[in-house]
Order: C-alpha cells, then structure tokens, then sequence
C-alpha cells in the first residue's frame, strides 16, 4: 500500500468515525464510510487540504475506491 | 427555517431548513419577511450564517421545482418562473443594497442558489470547509438568482468561466486565492472572526460607512435582467425537467458529481 493511500484511508476513517483497519485500497468509498454527496464534498476539501492538491469534481465521477482516489491525488501533486 | 437576533447593533440571521437550506417558496417568504422587519437605524452589521451542520445553503429547492414544472401547460411554467424569480432577486438585491455591513459565514456546501445569496453579502468568511460551486448548467440552466453578474463583480473571467462552464466546485483557499472571500478561518471559527468584524464595523460613522458600501457595490441592473431572462428560456426547455426528474428520483449519494 503507498503512503498516500494509506494517508487517504486514515484521513477519511477519522473524519467519519470509520474504522481504518477495515478499509482497504479496493473498497468502494461511499460504502465504507457511508457517507452522502454532502459528507463526499467535506471529504474533497479535506483532501485538498492535506496533501495540498486541487481536484476538480470531473476528476472524480469515475472514481469509485480509495485506491483511484489516492492516484488522482498523486496525479495532481 | 430562519431566526434572528439584533444585538448591540448586530443582525444575526441564521438559516436552519434542513436539509441545508434549500431556497423554495418558504425560504423565500421567510427572507421577505426579515427583510421586511429589519430596521436599519438600530444596526450597523448584518451576520448571515447557517446553523446546520451540512453547510451554508445547497441552493434552490429542486423538488419543488419539479413539483412546479409538472402539467404541460408552458404559459404557466413561464409564470409560475418569472415570479418565483422577481421575488428571489427583490430579496437578493435588497439584501445586496442594505445600509448595513454584510458578512456572510460559509462552511460546507455554498452550492448555486447558496452561492448567489452569499455573493450579496460584503464581506464573506469562509471555514476551512466551505465548497463553492454552481452545479446550474448540469441541469441544461444557468444561475438565476443574479449569481453570474455577482460573481462577475467579484473576481475574474477565468475564474467564472472555470466555475459556470464545468460546474466544478471549489474550497476555501482557493476561493481566497480567486478573491472571492476575504477571509479563511478554521472550522467553526466563523462566528467568531465575524462578530469580532461587526465590533470593528460598529465603530465607524454610519454615513461613511454607508457611503463607502454604495461607492464600492454598485447593483449590476442590466446584467441581473438579462440573467433573468435568459434564465427562463432555458429553464423552459424540456431539458430542465428532465434533470430534476433524474435528480428527484436518485437514488445515488453523489448526485454532485454527476
């Protein structure tokens, strides 16, 4: 697992009370952490903020794991 | 669905329709009838802010759009839009002109209707989690509150071109960066930062603190009308109702991103 996956993954079990050793790169993220449009935005903006990237929505209608995520995260640094 | 305050001379509005302050016909009336009661010779700020947890406003009520909508008959889809809009737009630009300093605290979602009534707002304050977007033209509108001409007051052509022709949403930083806010804050600091405004705006000569808002704001009239108009063109079109009957009948939780 790459540091920005597994950097994603603590981020996001913290910010909606999820339990990170559950969650693995391949899961989907709105599953495992159950949230909605609203919370995907608050997670988006934590994103951004901590590993200091700027992702367009576009860039996300595809993605659908942590895994993907942490890639387009990658992509844009 | 909304509650105020007047304290040493600071309005307080907060908005609380869950679920986050959707702007229908009830939000509507409930902004009238603030703004109706405020009395401008007690105050000298006015703090917009919401006080649910999701965000400022996530813009108009789609569901009750679509209600309206039904029924084939255009000439009443056509009324019943032009006077939703002259309504929304008599509060927006009063709240726009008021002789009051304007703070807007945004966290969360600040999402097209949201976004255009924090547009009439002075000065906005942003939490760090604050997420601005106008989604319109994936619903085949544009914004129809006076968003493009607001904004379009506010920063530059490359940025408003990015925000309406990609529907993409934007954080905090980069709305200071954009100079779209003044101010970034942490979470649930936004209070704060703009009651600690309104005392520094309390101290100073109503007349030219009035006179500096009406100098530096003008209403961009033209562009309002224009926006209005072109507004229910395209709202007319069968292809609105066909995105709201897509989005009332969702299912999915990322409707946003679509």
């Amino acid at each position: 697992m790459n540091a920005t996956v597994t950097t994603l993954i603590e981020l996001a079990a913290k910010r909606f009370d999820a339990d990170a050793s559950a969650i693995r790169p391949d899961h989907d993220l709105f599953d495992a952490l159950g949230i909605d449009s609203f919370a995907a935005a608050e997670l988006l903006s934590d994103v951004e903020d901590k590993f200091d990237v700027e992702i367009p929505d576009y860039e996300l209608q595809d993605i659908k794991t942590f895994a993907a995520l942490a890639d387009c995260i990658d992509r844009r640094r | 669905m909304i509650d105020w305050t007047l304290e040493n001379g600071v309005y307080t509005l907060s908005l609380g329709h869950a679920p986050c302050n959707e702007i229908g016909t009830g939000m509507l009336a409930a902004l009238e009838g603030f703004l109706d009661q405020v009395d401008c010779d007690r105050a000298h700020t006015l703090i917009i802010h919401s006080s649910l947890r999701g965000g400022f406003c996530a813009g108009a009520d789609l569901r009750e759009l679509y209600a309206g909508l039904q029924g084939e008959d255009p000439a009443t889809h056509r009324e019943l839009l032009r006077s939703f809009l002259d309504r929304i737009h008599g509060v927006m630009d009063r709240l726009d002109m008021l002789p009051l300093t304007t703070v807007g605290v945004i966290h969360g979602i600040c999402f097209g209707g949201g976004f255009e009534l924090a547009l009439c707002c002075d000065v906005l304050i942003a939490e760090k989690t604050a997420r601005f977007c106008f989604p319109e033209l994936r619903l085949g509108i544009i914004p129809g509150f006076g968003g493009i001409p607001r904004l379009r007051r506010e920063v530059g052509n490359a940025m408003i071109r990015d925000l309406l022709l990609t529907g993409r949403s934007i954080n905090a930083k980069r709305a200071l960066a954009a100079g779209l806010v003044s101010q970034v804050v942490p979470k649930q600091e936004g209070m704060r930062a703009a009651k600690a405004l309104a005392a520094q705006s309390g101290k100073f000569d109503p007349k030219a603190r009035i006179t500096a808002k009406q100098f530096i704001k003008p209403l961009p009239r033209e562009e309002l009308a224009r926006e209005k108009e072109l507004f229910v063109e395209l709202a007319l079109r069968p292809t609105l109702k066909a995105a709201l009957k897509k989005f009332v009948e969702s299912d999915d939780p990322r409707p946003y991103l679509a």
